[in-house]
């Protein structure tokens, strides 16, 4: 078996380097606690190595961009790399996220120096400049032929030459295999072997017993007996499901009908494979070309009834006159139709969807379906409450993004003094409305510093400011203090300016709706109510 | 005992006996399922799926969203941006099955339609007024959906109408006590019918007196059956 290996040189920085849409030419490195992890060319020859501290390669290189390591980064922006590589042969493996092995192709391209030019042109076409291939008998050798070829280049190890080709290779290659790699190469450089071709020399069984299996095992790599075969990803099954029509049909009565069997086909397809569809898009073809084409979501999962009506729906939109042929009269180009064609766009698994016999629908649904809502009015619009410790109402809850992990929340199970006692109030205001209380004489009742109240509340109104009913800037009518209890002073983050000395009362009214009002430095609030 | 969709198992009868309930409520249409309520409210507005309850307060709202939560139900706020999250914790909502749509802007009937098809029990306060031809398209979704919508406001067609006719803190009194219990006395309309009358006391919504109660049952009788 012949295997090809494609090597995308300094392949976290070139995904960095993307991500953060910075020129590719520029110095950069990835850091990994504050130390270089991989460096591109341009760094290197400013005298960037692996393994430097950061203040040490600034120091060589001024203007080094300095990026985050991201290992799903990475592997995420190879991803279109692995599909080009697919494209022309299946069977792309990743090795890890800038090194791929794929069979080689073998007389498909006329030679395989052909393949590799194939393919090097495919993935330069796709945008990335550096990529080196190599093609020999078994993995290690073609990994380390890339390796040799340069820049948008190959290397071609004939059938039967891995050994001579390994020969001249330098030990510390095999410091790429990780801490034991590297500690092999420190011993073995120690006992005077400089390539792998002294390595190879070396009897087996001797090897075996000094440096144990995985000694053994990287004795058969360098004499170019490497065993190791890679497991090709698959690719995805084809799960789209066409019917035609001969001849075409110009009815929506007709072809709604019609498509019927297909779409139970489409659907009994996915449900072989253990999948429903819940994002669909259905293709109307005319003499060839799509002429309609429209993706459907479904917040559940598609059935084969669904689909008839989605076919309906999106022909009938297309079609005002009830009959293709009136559109077509009336100026459109609509011809009729020949071929329709389901084609899954999101396809999930059917077990989370199934209807749970014990216990309600699974929460992966509800997830799906806030997703959509956020979808529709954005991520921080739908929230998620969580408690949290704190004085005041507000400060008790913490909404956090649907999605989000809440952090930094104070803890609930410390004492919190001067918080107020009694039932949570049912309505929390965001934003606090002004208020007014006043006591017997008409004036603003105050609490001194000693949290004495200046005179009993005999009548309160809201302001208004806030949001939410009766808060549009005018002030709502006096209502009488029917009871109240009070003050709970607090002085909150007095250490650090905070909002100086408050206090908060529970005023019941007269209508029996208790509120919750607070007295800060600059006059009374409207926190919270309890209905 | 009407079959719920908890997920528990009663250990005193059979495991076979159950799950043929349990098939049985699920092959019957949606919309008659049973949906759980408070033990305080259960008699006064027993909660069936794809129906829509209006009320006039937010801790009646918060009442009748706590039954289906506490029953490991998923139930959503929609235009609600003074929610208390501590209250309905404190009521038995579990807020990690909560979802809080404060502000849906112009598009609250699509968030919550969307909401709908998701969720077992959407507590809505709409923010403008409802026309008969809004509401249905809701309801249609509201039945296909097994939900139930709960408006904190006005709505054209609703199963029940909750109101606080009067309500009553105790604890307080002249700048001393707390605020620590409160009795409402609470009408319900259905339909055209004359108001029924109960009392509630918080916290922890429980039914106080028990006279109504003969007319109630013959009333859900005929309402149900």
């Amino acid at each position: 078996m012949r295997v090809m290996v494609v090597w995308c040189p300094d392949w976290s920085v070139v995904a960095a380097l993307e991500e953060a849409g910075a020129s590719p030419r520029s110095p950069a490195a990835v850091l990994h606690a504050n130390v270089v992890e991989v460096c591109n060319g341009p760094a290197r020859a400013e005298g960037v190595r692996r393994g430097q501290r950061r203040r040490d390669a600034q120091a060589r290189c001024p203007e080094l961009v300095l990026l985050p390591t991201n290992p799903d980064r990475d592997a995420r922006a190879f991803e279109p790399v692995m599909t080009t590589v697919e494209e022309l042969r299946p069977g792309v493996a990743a090795l890890r996220p800038g090194l791929l092995a794929v069979r080689a192709p073998g007389s498909w391209y006329g030679s395989e120096t052909f393949a590799a030019a194939t393919v090097s042109q495919a993935v330069v076409d796709g945008g990335v400049w550096d990529l080196r291939i190599g093609i020999a008998d078994d993995l290690f050798t073609a990994e380390q032929a890339a390796r040799t070829a340069e820049a948008q280049s190959w290397t071609v190890v004939p059938p039967g030459g891995s050994a001579p080709f390994l020969r001249g290779i330098p030990i510390e290659v095999l410091q790429d295999d990780g801490p034991q790699g590297r500690e092999l190469v420190s011993l073995l450089q120690r006992l005077g072997l400089r390539s792998l071709g002294d390595l190879a020399d070396l009897p087996g069984d001797a090897v075996e017993h000094r440096l144990g299996a995985y000694g053994a095992a990287v004795r058969r790599r360098a004499g170019g007996e490497d065993r190791s075969l890679f497991a090709a990803r698959t690719p995805p099954p084809e799960l789209d499901a066409q019917v035609s029509f001969e001849p075409p049909l110009d009815s929506v009565e007709a072809i709604t009908f019609s498509v019927r069997t297909t779409a139970g086909r489409f659907v009994a397809q996915l449900a072989h494979h253990q999948l429903v569809a819940t994002g669909v898009r259905v293709e109307a073809e005319s003499d060839g070309v799509v002429c309609s084409s429209r993706t459907w979501l479904h917040p559940r999962h598609f059935n084969a009834r669904d689909l008839v009506d989605r076919v309906h729906w999106q022909l009938q939109s297309a079609d005002v006159g009830g009959s293709l042929r009136a559109r077509k009269e009336s100026g459109a180009v609509r011809a009729p139709i020949d071929r329709i064609r389901f084609v899954p766009e999101v396809v999930e698994s059917a077990a989370a969807h199934g209807e749970a016999l014990w216990g309600s629908a699974s929460d992966d649904l509800v997830e799906r379906g806030v997703a959509r809502v956020q979808g529709m009015i954005g991520f921080e619009a739908v929230l998620r409450p969580v408690l949290q410790g704190g004085r005041s109402p507000s400060a008790r809850q913490a909404l956090v993004p649907w999605g989000e992990r809440a952090v930094e929340l104070r803890p609930l199970d410390r004492p919190w003094p001067g918080r107020v006692p009694g039932p949570a109030p049912v309505r929390v205001f965001a934003a606090p409305r002004s208020a007014e209380v006043v006591d017997d004489r008409g004036h603003d009742v105050c609490v001194t510093d000693r949290g004495v109240v200046t005179g009993e509340p005999r009548r309160f109104r809201v302001v208004g400011q806030g949001g939410g009913p009766g808060g549009n800037g005018t002030a709502l009518p006096w209502q009488p203090v029917k009871a109240w209890a009070g003050p709970w002073p607090t002085d909150e983050s007095w250490w650090s300016g905070g909002d100086g000395r408050s206090a908060r009362f529970q005023v019941v009214g007269a209508d029996g709706r208790a509120w919750l009002l607070l007295r800060g430095p600059e006059g009374w609030s409207l926190e919270a109510a309890y209905d | 005992m009407p079959p719920t969709r908890l997920a528990t198992l009663d250990p005193e009868r059979p495991v076979v006996e159950q799950l043929r309930e349990r098939v049985a409520a699920m092959e019957r249409r949606p919309a008659l399922e049973p949906v759980p309520t408070l033990p305080g409210l259960s008699d006064i507005v027993p909660l069936h799926a794809g129906t829509t309850y209006a009320v006039d307060s937010a801790s009646l709202a918060l009442a009748l969203a706590a039954g289906a939560s506490r029953a490991g139900e998923w139930v959503g706020f929609a235009g609600c941006p003074d929610f208390g999250a501590e209250a309905a914790a404190e009521l038995g909502i579990e807020l990690s099955r909560t979802v809080l749509v404060p502000d849906p802007g112009e598009h609250w009937l699509e968030v919550t339609a969307a909401l709908v098809d998701v969720l077992r029990i959407v507590v809505l306060r709409p923010p403008a007024s409802v026309d008969e031809r809004t509401a249905g398209i809701l309801d249609s979704r509201l039945r296909n959906r097994s939900a139930v919508l709960v408006v904190h406001g006005q709505w054209p067609r609703v199963e029940a109408r909750l109101s606080t006719v009067e309500s009553a803190w105790s604890g307080p009194a002249a700048g001393t006590g707390q605020l620590e219990s409160r009795r409402a006395r609470v009408d319900v309309h259905r339909g055209a019918r004359p108001p029924q009358p109960f009392e509630l006391s918080w916290p922890g919504v429980h039914r106080v007196d028990r006279v109504a109660r003969v007319d109630t049952q013959h009333d859900l009788h005929s309402a149900t059956g």
